[in-house]
Formats: structure tokens, C-alpha cells, sequence
């Protein structure tokens, strides 16, 4: 068994009366997919804000490598090794392709310090930006601006930032959100080549997502996680079915 | 429109500007010369505040400050007897930057609305501590009787040269604005002004950045104020007046927040029409906000749109 890359113990957080996190423990294997699911409203978004230090939890530890992170900050925890891509589509709209994810390159390529020479013309910056470009298939869009580039283009180009700082550790934010079948299908046969070798931790609603690509589930209820497993233990327990899924799960 | 359509626009307006004491002299008007060396001073100090307004979308209300700080800086030295210009202006650089430092440091923990009130505030408190400092002249403020002296360098008594030099130090910083937008750390504040939360996520922490970057610009304003302050031969607490801040940041965005150039066009357009409104009727003022209103909601990029396209 690969040892734990990511460790949550205790994990709470509360919104006024909402208890958004309730004493969360996760565990997340060294090469392993493991996605969380849950219903709207379940805490996964918030869950996962908390993993990636934009949000500090009121309660409980996030330990990553051996070290605790609990109360790192977002910048810090990437230069740790963890990427986040969003729900809703967090890009730089006016920057061209290339040049966002050579944002995501030069954080972790030296000092940005640096007053005097042009950054778009680093070869350092452009040629690993390209090839994780080409990666995702957003090669030949390289050249336009984000913001001009189609929903499911955009979904990639956010993966692709996160990417481009090489990662340990890949926190994926519903990453077929908003998405059409066809796009969907494109981006699921993406990502299952992109987990190889690589630690992902899914977010997503798209249940054939979840089960193509997870190789564990954990199920978040109310801000509690009520099962961890395989697909096929996720899908056989009844407490899952009963709290959530209603039989949605074929 | 490329970039050399864009070289020739630049080129063009340089050479007009350098064109100004020639016809001045033919036309025997020396008030243009005056003119255009105030504007192309506030034009400096406008450029510096598009470096955090404009590319590093922080809202400071107060950047009058550092052109206070630079002509007092100058003036204290002088009003010591110490005249030397090499000496002043260093002060008036340093002193800003470190004024903007401290400001900086507490107010670019806020953002929004907190942010501007902030800086207002901090530059509020420079305005009155000029009036409260008898010394000084207080509230009349007091007459820079010598100019600052560069002895074998230049001598800005002569108006010409006192010209020109302003035009060199435009055309610099315009230079050096333009490298550092480009340069790895301009990409870093600009990111942060885009999408905070990514930048964040992607690795960078957008404080130290933003800090350097409000004392960049605290720096050249301070210049500018240096300037200002020989360019009128007195200074008043008036220089940080909180009015003084809002032209600036006027000029920056009638002129185009997201150009190098545009704060210049800004600061053209807005002091000369200001100065042929008010030689036209005295209440001008009536004119010129309809104006300002008209060209915010109907140049969404500002001037620098019309001239320059869409990328800069």
C-alpha cells in the first residue's frame, strides 16, 4: 500500500450556524485518485478551500508530506506542492493562454523580483507553459486571450495552470462543470491519462466522472464524511444510498 | 494598430513636445513653455500612479502625498540654505519612497473601499501637518527663492533647459515604466489586479509585490514634486491637497489605466483644457465636469484608447 501523501484530522468549520466542515478525516494515498462526493450544499467546495489554504479552518489539521500545513497560506502550500483548479472558471481573461499558465511557471521559477527584462520573452517561462499547453490541447489556442477562449477550453487552461507548478498534489474543482456530453467525454478521457503517476484529489458532481477516474470515493454529507471505499464498496453501501443518492448510482 | 503605427504616435509627440521652446520663442509666448512643463511634471506624477491604479489596481487616493513630501523635502533644504540639487532631490526620491513604505505597508493589507480611505486619511495628516509647522510657512507655505543648483550640469533658471530636462525625465520614466509593466514583476502585480485568488493559488503572495510596486511609484512622484516645486518657486500644503490627489488619479483614467502613455495624454487633456476653459469664462468648472462625466462613460479606455488601439 503507497503511504499517505495527505493526512485531515478533525477538520471543522462553521459558517455562523452552518457546520460546513464537521470533523472531517481524509486520507489521500501517494498516486491515487480519490474523489469526494456529495450532494449541493454538502461542504465540498468549502472542504476543499480549506485543503488548498484559502480558507483557515476553525478546527483539526491538514498534514501534507509529513508536515503539518495547517496554517500555511494558499502561495505557501503551492510552493509545498499542491494545485488547485476552480469550480468556476478562475483564469487571468485579459492575458493570452500562454501567458497565464507562464504566470503559473515563473511563481515557481526564481525570483519574480525582477524589474528589467521582458518576462514574455523568457524561454525558461515559455517553453515548459507550451508544453503542458500542448498537454491539455490548448496548443494552438496559445496565442488568444483567455477570456476569449470557449467554457470547456477555459476548464482546460485551468488545469493547465495548476499543471504548469508540478505538483504533488492536484486538488480538481468539479472539473466538467457546466460542461456538454461531448466535452465531458473529452475531458474524463484527459484527466484519466493525466492521473497516471500523479496524486488528484475530484471534487465533481458527474458521476461517470467519479467512477471512470476514481480509484476511492469519499462520501461528504452535511460536512460530514459519511463513507470512504473503493467505487464499487461506495456504491454497494446503504447508508450512501440512503443518504444521497437516491438510487442515482447505476 | 502595431506596435510601429504606435512608435510613430510616440515619436510624433516627442518631437512636438521638444518642439515647444522653438515656438514658444517664434511666437514670443513664453506662457506655452510654462504651460506645457507643468503639464508634462503632473504628467510624471500622473504616470507614477498609474503603476499601482492602473496595473496593480490599487485605488490610492492619496498619491499627492508624495508630490508634497518631494517639493517640502526641496524646500527644507533650501529654506537650511542648503541648495545643493543633487542632495534635495535624492531627499525628495527617498523621502517619498519611504513615506509610500509606510503607507503602503498598512494600507495594502486592506482592499476596496478601506484601501482609499486609508491612504486618503495618511495623506490628509501630511496636509495638515504642513499647515501646522509655523516654520514652514504654514498654512501660506514659503517661496523656494533659489532653484535647486547642479552646478556644471544644468542651470534651471534657464527656462529652456529647465524644459528640456523635464521632457528627458518624462520620456525616462515613460521608458522604465514600460520595462518594468513587462517584466516579471509587472506580470505579478497585474496578475494579482486580475484574479487575486489565482494568483494566490498559483504561488504568489501579492503583498510584497504590491508594497514594492506603491514605493516605486511613491519614488517617481516624489520626483515629480522636486520638479514641481522649482517649476513654481513656492510650495504650499496645497501640493497634498486631497483635490490634488483626485486630478491625479483623473488624469490616469481619462487618459487610460491600462497604457503607459495614457496618464500623459490624461494630463494634457485635462490641464489644458482646464487652462482654456478658465482664460474663457470663470466659471469654467461648470464645463469641465460635464466633460469629465461625458469622456468616462463614453471612453471606456480612455484617450490612450483612441490613440493606441486595444494592447498595450
Amino acid at each position: 500500500m503507497n503511504r499517505t501523501l495527505l493526512e485531515v484530522r478533525g477538520l471543522t468549520k462553521s459558517f455562523g450556524a452552518l457546520l460546513a466542515s464537521d470533523d472531517v478525516n481524509l486520507e489521500v494515498r501517494e498516486g491515487e485518485t480519490h474523489a469526494i462526493i456529495g450532494p449541493n450544499g454538502a461542504g465540498k467546495t468549502t472542504l476543499i478551500s480549506q485543503l488548498a489554504g484559502n480558507l483557515r479552518p476553525d478546527r483539526g489539521r491538514v498534514r501534507f508530506a509529513g508536515e503539518d500545513i495547517t496554517a500555511l497560506s494558499a502561495a505557501a502550500r503551492s510552493h509545498r506542492g499542491f494545485a488547485r483548479s476552480f469550480q468556476i472558471t478562475s483564469i487571468y481573461p485579459g492575458f493570452t493562454a500562454l501567458e497565464n499558465v507562464m504566470l503559473a511557471v515563473q511563481a515557481h521559477a526564481g525570483s519574480s523580483f525582477r524589474f528589467w527584462s521582458p518576462a514574455r520573452a523568457e524561454r525558461a517561462l515559455q517553453e515548459p507553459a507550451r508544453r503542458v499547453l500542448e498537454e491539455v490541447g490548448l496548443g494552438a489556442r496559445a496565442g488568444l486571450p483567455a477570456g476569449s477562449l470557449a467554457h470547456g477550453e477555459q476548464r482546460a487552461l485551468e488545469i493547465a495552470m495548476a499543471l504548469a507548478t508540478r505538483p504533488r498534489l492536484m486538488l480538481l474543482d468539479e472539473p466538467v462543470a457546466g460542461m456538454g456530453a461531448e466535452e465531458t467525454q473529452r475531458m474524463i478521457a484527459f484527466l484519466s491519462t493525466l492521473k497516471r503517476g500523479k496524486t488528484l484529489i475530484l471534487v465533481e458532481h458527474d458521476m461517470d466522472a467519479v467512477f471512470s477516474l476514481a480509484d476511492r470515493v469519499s462520501v461528504l454529507v452535511y460536512g460530514r464524511i459519511i463513507a470512504t471505499g473503493t467505487p464499487g464498496e461506495i456504491r454497494a453501501d446503504r447508508e450512501v444510498r440512503r443518504a444521497y443518492l437516491g438510487g442515482e448510482i447505476a | 494598430m502595431n506596435s510601429r503605427t504606435r512608435a510613430i504616435v510616440l515619436a510624433t509627440g516627442l518631437v512636438l513636445l521638444a518642439a515647444v521652446p522653438l515656438a514658444a520663442a517664434m511666437l514670443n509666448q513664453p506662457f506655452y513653455l510654462d504651460l506645457v512643463r507643468r503639464v508634462m511634471i503632473f504628467a510624471i506624477a500622473a504616470l507614477s500612479l498609474n503603476l499601482i491604479l492602473g496595473y496593480g489596481g490599487m485605488i490610492s487616493f492619496g498619491h499627492a502625498a508624495y508630490l508634497g513630501v518631494g517639493a517640502y523635502a526641496v524646500g527644507v533644504l533650501a529654506h537650511y540654505g542648503i541648495n545643493n540639487g543633487y542632495l534635495q532631490w535624492a531627499l525628495a526620491i527617498g523621502a517619498s519612497a519611504l513615506v509610500a513604505l509606510a503607507i503602503g505597508a498598512v494600507s495594502i493589507r486592506t482592499s476596496g473601499v478601506y484601501f482609499i480611505m486609508i491612504t486618503l486619511a495618511f495623506t490628509q495628516m501630511l496636509y495638515y501637518l504642513g499647515i501646522s509647522i509655523a516654520e514652514f510657512g504654514g498654512d501660506d507655505g514659503m517661496r523656494l527663492a533659489v532653484k535647486s543648483q547642479f552646478p556644471g550640469l544644468i542651470d534651471l533658471n534657464d527656462a529652456n533647459a529647465f524644459y528640456y530636462l523635464v521632457l528627458g525625465i518624462l520620456v525616462l520614466a515613460l521608458f522604465l515604466g514600460h520595462r518594468l509593466v513587462n517584466s516579471r514583476f509587472g506580470m505579478v502585480i497585474r496578475a494579482a489586479r486580475s484574479n487575486e485568488l489565482r494568483t494566490r493559488s498559483i504561488g504568489f503572495s501579492p503583498y510584497p509585490y504590491r508594497l514594492a510596486a506603491f514605493v516605486i511609484a511613491g519614488a517617481v512622484c516624489g520626483l515629480a514634486g522636486a520638479l514641481l516645486v522649482n517649476h513654481t518657486a513656492y510650495l504650499t500644503p496645497e501640493f497634498m491637497n486631497w483635490t490634488r490627489s483626485g486630478e491625479l488619479m483623473f488624469m490616469v483614467i481619462l487618459g487610460g489605466m491600462g497604457s503607459i502613455a495614457g496618464p500623459v495624454l490624461g494630463a494634457f487633456a485635462l490641464l489644458l483644457v482646464e487652462d482654456a476653459l478658465s482664460g474663457w469664462t470663470q466659471h469654467w468648472q461648470l464645463i469641465l465636469g460635464p466633460l469629465l462625466v461625458l469622456s468616462v462613460l463614453f471612453l471606456r479606455r480612455g484617450l490612450a484608447g483612441l490613440f493606441f488601439g486595444k494592447n498595450e
